[in-house]
């Protein structure tokens, strides 16, 4: 760490206005104070009330999703070589290695490109490079199917950045949430790719790994993807992607085709207790999200026709399980910058965000998951949301003070 | 016939005063045929045609006009004209006038033409009031053909109908991105050029 810390203080000089590599003056502090502390941090002043920096806030994050990117790779393999029939005499770390070299080229191009971007923008405008790609980035390739292909995520993180964050300013000046930007886009984009029975679960091999046949009576439908297309009314049975019924403890677990990182809740709210303990998300956003999600689903289960909506007939708790709703609640509404502030209206945008997500899924079959646009479009409402609550408390103590002086 | 500054008058609205992308006028139009470059370059056509006619009409007009009922009298001519207009594509190119459909009527509500009417050819010479909405109409029908270039290349893959993408490409994986054919895209694609001319004419940037 010394050795280190020694080198770049060396280097230093040749970063400070005047030197030779002056021109990559932010990107070298974006290195030094990803490294180490900067040495000109706040030291008095109101407005600290934290020793934690964005950097540190995002490094955090990224901790937090390590358990559901681990998972999400591990199942990758795992729905594989369930496809493929050979899950019995494959060891567990074959199945591992084929999900992470699956998934490893999508965390790669999501960075090269988002960050190529990034560091540009900041060079053009002589800004500091900001950080907030480091949790995009990562997010980005936990949200698509497996087999999206990545020239298309290299052109829809391209999009995000530049039309959903650098046009409004950058980092913590975005009013949509940039993963969500990119996934809305590829969805709307290249919906053959995003939807339907065929891009959740890798059929092929992965750099020559895995290769086999497709067992017969194969469906490579996700639950929520069942759910939507289920016909007739009767009653509805979720099946794996060999036909068998699943059970609430496989969805919980994650053993279920899906988005990479969305699968499984277990490693989602591993996450939220890290994101929770340190304090870096809002519990109040996270919870009543999912309060949202349990009330639209038993309004759902007591009065809509099942024969005409067939989503409607899933519990609260596999509504929660299935699809993107629990990573959109931990992950994604308790994104600081797109939701609302205040903390009355942190619990509206929530419960919204979980009562639309359930909506879309259960009313629009055309949209199986809702999550994605739940968030997208309470994003477009959180400043809204947050003037009435402040207008409120305003005209609340104009109120008071009437009364005071009456 | 051509004085410097009939020139201007001309040439203006084709880029510092070009009424989409500095005024933002004519934006609905510019979303809703903009999906394909033959609709798109037909609209143009049309506007120009019915903006530069109008025009002239109403600067013949404008001393006898009452100035309480000008507007009135200006959707009158407007209204006739779009009327010739959409009987002629209906008449002549009958696919284009169905996959126009009612944008050939809304061109009577495009904001253009009443801004015309009201700022330039209500104070001057038919001539003048001719090259104005000759300048007006070309100056909106250039930003549409530059987006429905965008959007019928990358939507579809196709310029004027022909394949331009090769099979070649389809084969290797790519796809046509269906966002380009949405609406939203219309509106992101006239922002980059409004960005691009933006800073290439920095007068222009408040």
């Amino acid at each position: 760490m010394k050795a280190l810390k020694n080198y770049i203080d060396k280097i230093k000089p040749h970063f400070e206005p005047g030197g030779k590599l002056s021109m990559f003056q932010s990107v070298f502090e974006g290195f030094e104070s990803f490294l180490f502390v900067p040495n000109t941090t706040s030291r008095s002043g109101v407005h600290i009330h934290d020793s934690i920096d964005s950097k540190r806030t995002m490094t955090v994050v990224i901790v937090a999703l390590l358990p559901a990117l681990l998972f999400g790779m591990y199942n990758v393999g795992y729905q594989h070589y369930l496809a493929i029939g050979e899950l019995a005499q494959t060891s567990f770390w074959s199945v591992f290695l084929f999900g992470f070299l699956a998934v490893l080229p999508k965390i790669v191009v999501s960075y090269v490109v988002g960050l190529g971007i990034e560091f540009t923008a900041a060079q053009l405008r002589h800004h500091e490079i900001q950080e907030g790609f480091l949790v995009s980035g990562m997010l980005i390739p936990m949200i698509v199917p497996v087999d999206t292909p990545l020239w298309m995520i290299a052109v829809a993180t391209a999009f995000a950045v530049i039309f959903a964050k650098e046009v409004f300013g950058g980092t913590g000046m975005n009013i949509f949430n940039i993963a969500l930007v990119t996934r809305a886009f590829l969805f709307f984009a290249y919906p053959s790719k995003m939807s339907g029975d065929e891009v959740f679960v890798r059929t092929g091999d992965t750099f020559g790994l895995g290769a086999g046949q497709l067992v017969e009576g194969f469906s490579g439908a996700t639950p929520l993807g069942q759910a939507a297309t289920h016909a007739g009314g009767g009653a509805l049975q979720l099946t794996d992607i060999l036909g068998n019924p699943l059970s609430l403890h496989d969805m919980f677990f994650g053993f279920i085709p899906g988005s990479i990182g969305e699968t499984s809740t277990l490693a989602i709210l591993i996450g939220a207790v890290i994101l929770l303990a340190t304090g870096i998300a809002s519990w109040r956003v996270m919870l009543s999200v999912f309060a949202g999600g349990i009330v639209m689903s038993l309004i759902c289960n007591w009065f809509a026709n099942p024969g005409i909506y067939p989503a409607a007939q899933l519990s609260p708790i596999t509504q929660i399980c299935l699809g993107g709703f629990a990573f959109a609640a931990v992950f994604m509404a308790t994104d600081p910058v797109t939701g609302a502030r205040t903390n009355t209206g942190k619990y509206i945008f929530g419960f919204l965000v979980g009562v639309l997500a359930i909506l879309i899924r259960v009313f629009n079959s055309g949209y199986p998951e809702g999550a994605m646009l739940a968030v997208l479009l309470m994003n477009a409402f959180a400043p809204l949301i947050d003037y009435f609550v402040v207008e409120a408390n305003i005209r609340h103590r104009l109120k008071r003070a009437k009364n005071l002086t009456k | 016939m051509l004085s410097k500054k009939n020139k201007e008058i001309l040439l203006g609205p084709l880029s510092k005063n070009n009424p989409v992308i500095v005024q933002i006028l004519g934006i609905c139009s510019a979303l809703a045929v903009t999906a394909k470059l033959e609709p798109a370059l037909v609209m143009a056509v049309s506007v120009t045609a019915v903006v530069a006619f109008a025009n002239v009409i109403i600067s013949l007009l404008r001393n006898t006009i009452p100035n309480s009922i000008r507007i009135i009298v200006q959707l009158v001519v407007v209204a006739a004209l779009v009327i010739i207009v959409d009987q002629v594509l209906k008449a002549y190119m009958y696919q284009v006038s169905k996959q126009l459909s009612v944008f050939v009527g809304l061109i009577i509500t495009n904001c253009i033409l009443m801004g015309r009417l009201e700022a330039f050819a209500l104070s001057h010479k038919p001539w003048e009031s001719f090259l104005d909405g000759v300048g007006n109409g070309v100056g909106y029908g250039i930003i549409l053909v530059i987006v429905a270039f965008f959007r019928e290349l990358l939507g579809s893959g196709t310029l004027f109908g022909y394949q331009v993408i090769p099979q070649q490409m389809y084969d290797w994986g790519y796809q046509n991105n269906g966002l380009m054919i949405l609406p939203p895209m219309a509106l992101i694609t006239v922002a980059c050029i409004i960005w691009v001319h933006r800073s290439r004419n920095k007068d222009l940037q408040q």
